[in-house]
C-alpha cells in the first residue's frame, strides 16, 4: 500500500484530512456517505493547483465528480484499483533497408500523458512508445529516440541550445540519416533559428516537429506532424534546420518551414507556424514531399558540419509603442545589456524623446538592431527623417530579420566577438535566409474572410 | 429459419417476464439558452447552408486508466475522411478544435441543476469535465466534453420508483449528412448546443413501461419551460437486455412513440441469437472449433451474371469469398420483424469496411437466384467448400473487401459466443441495425482544457428555492381546475405555465379561459401561420388584465391577440405593440346604456336589409358591432342584448303586418 504522500497524492488542508480520518487514500475504491447522499467511485489524485476542500471519485461510468470533503460522513474501503497509464510499447522494428533516424525530445506534447500532479499532460516518450501509437512510423525509417531534456517548450533556453546543437552534430557523425527534435510549440521558431545558426552546412535534414493539440485526443496533430517530420528528414532531400507542422486547416498536408523564416501565429490553431515574407520549403502528405522551391541546401552523403554554440545572454527585444519613456532603455543599459533588437513601427521608427537614450547605449557601446513589428516587410530607415536620424544614433537596420530571429543571432553574434564591426558583419551576413534579397509577391498572403472571393475559394477548397 | 416467437401484439407482461427483458432509458434534451456550452455561438440557429468545409481524420488514444476503447479501435479499421460543414454564423474556431474551450455557460448550468434537482439526484459539489470520446467523427475533437451535476435519483412511475443513475451536462454532436464509402460528411451547426442527458437503471419491464417513462422524463424536463422542444431537440437512447443477453444500446429515438417495437425487436434479436448460439453448438461450432477462410475469387466469378458484381468487376475492384465451415442454413435465422442472421454481417461489411452501397453481400443461404446454382457449385468447387458450409461473396477494393472478410468471420465467431456489445441504430420498421462497438468506461477521460469547477451550496440552493413544482403534481392541480385534457399536458409543459399562473392568481382570471386561450387558441394561430411566440408574457398579460376591469369582452380577448399577432412583424417593440392594440380601447367598462344604444343603432343601419335567416342577421350584426367596440365588451352579453332587440323588432314587425 502507498505510504505518506502518495497516498494522498495531490490532496491537502480539509481534503486530506477527511482521508486521513477515515483511513482511506488515492486509488481506494470507497462507498460514502455525505450530508448529500451517496456516492460510490475510485478516489482520484488531486491536481496541487485546485483547491483542498473537494474529494475527486472516479465513477463507474467513468466519469469524475468532485464532493467536498466538509460534506463527507463515512467512507469505506470497497478495495482497491490503481490506473496504470501506459501507450502500450511495442519494440520498434528495424529494417536494414530504411533510413536510421534520431528522434531527439524536448519535451513538448509529441505523446503525452496524464499529469495527475497539475491535471495537465506530461510528454511521454520512447521509441516504443512511440510506436505503439503511431505504427506508421516503422513503415518510414527505422528510429532511435534519445531524450536531451523534459521542459516545455517557455522553459528552452541557451543551456538547451547548446546541449541540443552539440547532440545533433554528434548524431550526424555517427552517421544518421535526418534528425528529428520534438519540441513544445510556443518557442519552436527561437530554437529553430538558433539551431540555424549554431548547426550550419548540416549533410542531413534537422527538422524540428511539435503538436499543437495533444496525443491524448483523437483528432491530435501530433501523428500526422511527426509522420510527416520523420518523413522529412528519413528522404527528404532538403538538408537545413526545418520546422515541420500541420499545413492548412484541415488534415491534409505538412508544410516544412525554413528555420528562420517561421513563426508562430496562433496561440491555438494548428495551421499555426507559417513561412514569413516567403514561400515555405516543402508540402509532405504521406506520400509526398513536394518542394515548394529549389532554392535548398541539398542531401550530402559526406558527415561534415560546423557546429558554433557561441552564446551571449545579456540581449534583449525592445518592442518599440508610442510613449514608450527613455528610462527604459536607460534601465536596460545599466543592468549591462549588450544588445538590443529593437521592434520598431513601420519601416523601423522610434519616436524621438528616445534618442538621447539611444545615443547613451550607443557610446556604452550596446550593440542595437532594428527589426520591424509588422513582421513582413524590410527594415528602410532612408524613406523618413526618423529613420536616418535613428541611424545616425547607432542603430543598424536588420533587413527582414524577424525580430526574434534577429535577437538569437545577436546573442550568437555577441558570444562570438565584442567588435562593433564584426558583430555587423556576422548580423548582415545571412546564413540561411534570415535576411532574404527579395521578397517574393506570394510571401505576404493573409485573407481576409467576408470578402467574395476569399469565401469562393474556403466553399471550393479545403484549406 | 430460427426460432418461433411471438408477434408484437400478442406479447404479453408475462411474457416478457419470461424473457427477463430489462430496459432502461438515456434522455438527451437540449436546453434553451442563448448560447452553446463552451463557446459563446449563438444557440439554436440551424441552417443546411455553409461557408466552409473543412476536413479531418481521428485516432484512438487511451483512456484515464491506461486502456483503449473498443470502438475506438472500431472506428481506426474504418479509415474514414470526415468532412465538416461549417457555417459562418454558427460556428466559431472551437467548434473544430482550433481553439480551447470556454468556461461553462452559466444559464445551461442553472438549468441542468435545476433539472437534477426535480430528479431528486445527489448534487455533485465541484464539476469535472470530463472528454467522452466519439471517433465516428460527429464531434471534430473526437470527443464530447460532458460532466455529471448529480447521481442516484429516482421518478415516481405507477406504484413504484424508476431509479436514475446520472444526469450529464453536455455538448451537442454534429449532424450527419452522409456517409458513403471512406467519406462521412456532417453538418457543425447543432455542435457544440448545451443538452441534460438523464440516465435511468433498467427498471423497466415491457416495451410500453419504456415509453411511459420516457413521457415522463421528457415532461419533467419540459416543465422547466428552459428546455428546447421540435424534432430532435429531444433523443432517446434505450438500453435493452434479456436473460443471458447483453445491455444494446439503441441510439438516436426521435419520437417516443416508435420505443416500444424498437424495444421489442431488439429482445426478440437477443432470444434468437441466443438460440443460433445453441444451434452452432449443437453443430459442434464453438469459439474454439469455428473454421472460417476467405480468398479472392475474382476471376471465379467473371461471367457470373449478378449485377453488382458486374460492375464491381467493372470498376476495377476484387471479390472475395468468405467460407464458413458447417454453418449452411444459418444466415437466413431469423432475429427481428422481416430481418435474418445475415444483415449482421452485411450492416458489419457496411459499417466497418465501408462497402455502403447496397447489396454489399451475397450468400449461399440465399432463396432468391442472385447467383445461379451452378456459380455457387463453381464457387464451392474452387474453395474446396462442402455442401454444409455457408459462402459469402463480398466486393470492393482490395483493403476494404479483405477487411469485409474479417469482420464477417469475426460477426461469426461472435454468434458462437452469444450476442456482442453494440450501439444499435434505430430503424423506421421497428428493427436496429449495427451502428457500433459500444463504448465502454474507458473512453472517458478527464478534460485537461479546463479546471474542476465548484458549484457552491448557496448556487444550489437558490436554483432549488425558484423549483418549478413536479410536473406529476401540476399535472393534477391542472386536472382539478376543470381544465380539458388536451390542455392539462401541453399547459404543463408550455413556457407560458408561469403566466398562466399569474393570469389565474393575480387576475382570478378563470383558468379554463386561461388555459384554453393560451393552448387552443395559441396552436390554432399557429396552425394558420401566424406566430404567437411574437408576442411577450407581458402583452398577454396586459390584454387579460384589460378584461379583469371590464375593458374587454370574452371574445375581445382573442380578437385584441389576433390583432396584435397580424400587426406587421417590423411594428415597435412589445410594449409598443400591446399598447397600440389596447388603445382603442375605452378607459372605463361600457356601460349596459351604451351597449343598447349602440344596439339599436347598428339594427336601425342595417335596416330590413333581406338576411336568408335570424342566425345570419345575428351573426353579421354581432361581427359588426364586436368591431365598433374593439372587443370591448363581454360578447355574451352583447349576443343576448342583440338578441332581445331582434326579437323585439320581429314582433313588433309580425304585429305591424298583421295589422
Amino acid at each position: 500500500m502507498a505510504t505518506g504522500n502518495d497516498r494522498f497524492k495531490g490532496y491537502r488542508g480539509v481534503g486530506k484530512a477527511v482521508l486521513e480520518r477515515f483511513d482511506v487514500g488515492v486509488w481506494s475504491d470507497v462507498q460514502i456517505e455525505s450530508t448529500k447522499g451517496s456516492f460510490r467511485g475510485l478516489i482520484l489524485p488531486r491536481s496541487e493547483t485546485s483547491d483542498d476542500q473537494h474529494i475527486v471519485l472516479k465513477l463507474a461510468s467513468g466519469y469524475n465528480v468532485g464532493l467536498a470533503a466538509q460534506s463527507i460522513t463515512s467512507m469505506t474501503e470497497r478495495g482497491r484499483r490503481e490506473a496504470n497509464y501506459r501507450i502500450p510499447e511495442k519494440e520498434f522494428p528495424r529494417d536494414a533497408k530504411k533510413p536510421n533516424v534520431i528522434l531527439l525530445g524536448t519535451g513538448g506534447t509529441i505523446a503525452s500523458r496524464l499529469d495527475y500532479r497539475t491535471g495537465a499532460v506530461i510528454p511521454a516518450f520512447s521509441p516504443g512508445e512511440l510506436y505503439g501509437s503511431v505504427p506508421e512510423l516503422a513503415e518510414i525509417c527505422n528510429l532511435r529516440t534519445e531524450k536531451l531534456f523534459g521542459v516545455f517548450s517557455e522553459n528552452m533556453g541557451p543551456v538547451q541550445y547548446i546541449a541540443l546543437a552539440k547532440r545533433i552534430g554528434e548524431a550526424i557523425a555517427e552517421g544518421v540519416d535526418g534528425v528529428v527534435i520534438g519540441h513544445g510549440t510556443d518557442t519552436m521558431h527561437h530554437t529553430a533559428a538558433i539551431l540555424s545558426f549554431m548547426v550550419q552546412d548540416s549533410p542531413v535534414p534537422i527538422v524540428m516537429v511539435g503538436s499543437q493539440r495533444s496525443s491524448d485526443r483523437p483528432s491530435s496533430d501530433a501523428a500526422i506532424n511527426l509522420c510527416s517530420a520523420v518523413k522529412a528528414a528519413a528522404e527528404g532531400e532538403i538538408a537545413e534546420v526545418m520546422v515541420c507542422m500541420f499545413g492548412p486547416t484541415s488534415d491534409q498536408y505538412c508544410l516544412l518551414h525554413r528555420g528562420t523564416r517561421v513563426r508562430k501565429m496562433h496561440s491555438s490553431y494548428r495551421s499555426t507556424f507559417r513561412t514569413i515574407g516567403d514561400v515555405p520549403l516543402a508540402m509532405i502528405s504521406r506520400e509526398h514531399i513536394t518542394p515548394l522551391r529549389h532554392d535548398y541546401r541539398r542531401r550530402r552523403s559526406d558527415r561534415h558540419v560546423k557546429v558554433n554554440t557561441a552564446f551571449e545572454e545579456k540581449v534583449t527585444i525592445l518592442y518599440y509603442y508610442p510613449n514608450m519613456h527613455p528610462d527604459l532603455v536607460d534601465a536596460i543599459v545599466e543592468k549591462g545589456y549588450r544588445g538590443i533588437i529593437i521592434a520598431g513601427t513601420g519601416l523601423g521608427h522610434l519616436n524621438r524623446p528616445l534618442y538621447p537614450a539611444i545615443e547613451r547605449a550607443a557610446k556604452k557601446g550596446v550593440h542595437m538592431y532594428m527589426t520591424v513589428q509588422t513582421l513582413w516587410g524590410y527594415v528602410q530607415m532612408y524613406v523618413y527623417e526618423t529613420g536616418r536620424e535613428i541611424m545616425g544614433l547607432g542603430v543598424v537596420p536588420a533587413a527582414n530579420m524577424l525580430p526574434e530571429v534577429a535577437y538569437v543571432k545577436l546573442c550568437w553574434a555577441l558570444g562570438q566577438t565584442d567588435d562593433p564591426e564584426e558583430v555587423k558583419r556576422i548580423m548582415l551576413t545571412p546564413v540561411c535566409d534570415e535576411i532574404t534579397e527579395r521578397e517574393p509577391y506570394n510571401g505576404y498572403l493573409i485573407y481576409q474572410g467576408a470578402i467574395p472571393e476569399v469565401q469562393d475559394f474556403l466553399r471550393k477548397i479545403k484549406r | 429459419m430460427g426460432v418461433v416467437f411471438k408477434p408484437f401484439e400478442s406479447m404479453t407482461p408475462e411474457d416478457y417476464a419470461a424473457l427477463g427483458l430489462r430496459s432502461g432509458l438515456e434522455i438527451h434534451q437540449q436546453l434553451r439558452t442563448r448560447r452553446k456550452l463552451f463557446c459563446r455561438c449563438p444557440a439554436g440557429r440551424y441552417s443546411g447552408e455553409y461557408d466552409a468545409e473543412i476536413l479531418r481524420h481521428m485516432r484512438p488514444t487511451l483512456s484515464e486508466m491506461g486502456e483503449y476503447d473498443g470502438t475506438a479501435l472500431m472506428e481506426k479499421k474504418t479509415r474514414k475522411n470526415i468532412y465538416y460543414r461549417i457555417h459562418h454564423d454558427t460556428v466559431c474556431t472551437y467548434e473544430f478544435d482550433d481553439t480551447p474551450p470556454f468556461f461553462v455557460d452559466e444559464e445551461a448550468l442553472d438549468i441542468a441543476l435545476e433539472i437534477a434537482l426535480l430528479l431528486r439526484l445527489n448534487m455533485v459539489s465541484e464539476l469535472h469535465i470530463a472528454r467522452k470520446q466519439y471517433l465516428d467523427g460527429s464531434i471534430p475533437t473526437g470527443f464530447q466534453r460532458t460532466t455529471i451535476v448529480g447521481v442516484d435519483g429516482w421518478i415516481p412511475y405507477q406504484d413504484r420508483k424508476i431509479r436514475i443513475i446520472q444526469l450529464g451536462l453536455e455538448e451537442d454532436a454534429c449532424r450527419e449528412v452522409s456517409d458513403v464509402g471512406h467519406d462521412r460528411v456532417y453538418l457543425t451547426d447543432r455542435l457544440g448546443m448545451p443538452l441534460v442527458e438523464t440516465v435511468t437503471y433498467p427498471d423497466m419491464r415491457t416495451p410500453q413501461e419504456v415509453a411511459e417513462v420516457a413521457q415522463v422524463l421528457r415532461r419533467l424536463t419540459r416543465s422547466t419551460g428552459r428546455v428546447r422542444t421540435g424534432y430532435g431537440a429531444a433523443r432517446e437512447d434505450v438500453n435493452v437486455s434479456i436473460t443471458g443477453g447483453t445491455r444494446i444500446e439503441i441510439k438516436g429515438v426521435p419520437q417516443i412513440w416508435r420505443i416500444p417495437r424498437l424495444v421489442y425487436n431488439e429482445a426478440r434479436r437477443q432470444y434468437s441469437l441466443l438460440a443460433l448460439r445453441e444451434e452452432l453448438k449443437g453443430r459442434g461450432i464453438t469459439p474454439e472449433t469455428l473454421q472460417a477462410t476467405h480468398q479472392d475469387v475474382t476471376r471465379v466469378v467473371a461471367k457470373v451474371r449478378y449485377e453488382p458484381i458486374q460492375q464491381a468487376l467493372a470498376a476495377g475492384q476484387r471479390v472475395r469469398c468468405t467460407v464458413l465451415k458447417g454453418c449452411a442454413g444459418l444466415l437466413g435465422w431469423e432475429t427481428q420483424e422481416h430481418t435474418s442472421f445475415v444483415k449482421e454481417l452485411s450492416d458489419r461489411v457496411r459499417v466497418i469496411a465501408c462497402l455502403t452501397r447496397l447489396p454489399n453481400i451475397v450468400h449461399s443461404d440465399s432463396a432468391t437466384e442472385a447467383l445461379a446454382a451452378r456459380d455457387w457449385q463453381m464457387l464451392r468447387k474452387r474453395t474446396q467448400a462442402e455442401p454444409n458450409d455457408a459462402l459469402v461473396l463480398v466486393w470492393g477494393s482490395e483493403a476494404d473487401a479483405h477487411c469485409a472478410c474479417e469482420e464477417i468471420i469475426l460477426r461469426v465467431r461472435e454468434a458462437t459466443q452469444g450476442i456482442p456489445s453494440d450501439t444499435r441504430q434505430a430503424l423506421e420498421d421497428g428493427t436496429n441495425g449495427f451502428e457500433r462497438v459500444l463504448p465502454g468506461a474507458q473512453r472517458m477521460y478527464p478534460d485537461t482544457d479546463l479546471p474542476p469547477m465548484a458549484v457552491p451550496e448557496e448556487r444550489v440552493e437558490r436554483v432549488r428555492r425558484q423549483l418549478p413544482p413536479f410536473v406529476w403534481d401540476t399535472e393534477a392541480a391542472l386536472r382539478r381546475l376543470g381544465l380539458p385534457e388536451d390542455v392539462v399536458i401541453p399547459l404543463c409543459l408550455s413556457p407560458r405555465r408561469k403566466l398562466f399562473d399569474r393570469l389565474v392568481n393575480e387576475l382570478k382570471t378563470d383558468p379554463v379561459l386561461a388555459g384554453v386561450v393560451l393552448i387552443q387558441r395559441f396552436k390554432a394561430w399557429r396552425r394558420a401561420g401566424l406566430r404567437p411566440e411574437r408576442l411577450g408574457d407581458e402583452e398577454v398579460y396586459e390584454v387579460f388584465k384589460a378584461y379583469r376591469e371590464g375593458r374587454l369582452g370574452r371574445q375581445g380577448i382573442v380578437w385584441v391577440l389576433a390583432r396584435m399577432l397580424q400587426a406587421p412583424e417590423t411594428d415597435a417593440d412589445a410594449a409598443g405593440r400591446s399598447a397600440h392594440a389596447l388603445a382603442d380601447l375605452p378607459s372605463e367598462p361600457v356601460g349596459a346604456k351604451e351597449v343598447r344604444a349602440r344596439v339599436e343603432a347598428a339594427v336601425a343601419a342595417v335596416g330590413t336589409a333581406p338576411f336568408a335567416s335570424r342566425a345570419r342577421q345575428h351573426r353579421y350584426l354581432m361581427g359588426r358591432l364586436m368591431r365598433g367596440f374593439g372587443g370591448a365588451v363581454n360578447g355574451m352579453e352583447l349576443a343576448r342584448v342583440l338578441e332581445e332587440h331582434l326579437e323585439r323588432a320581429t314582433a313588433l314587425e309580425g304585429q305591424a303586418r298583421a295589422r
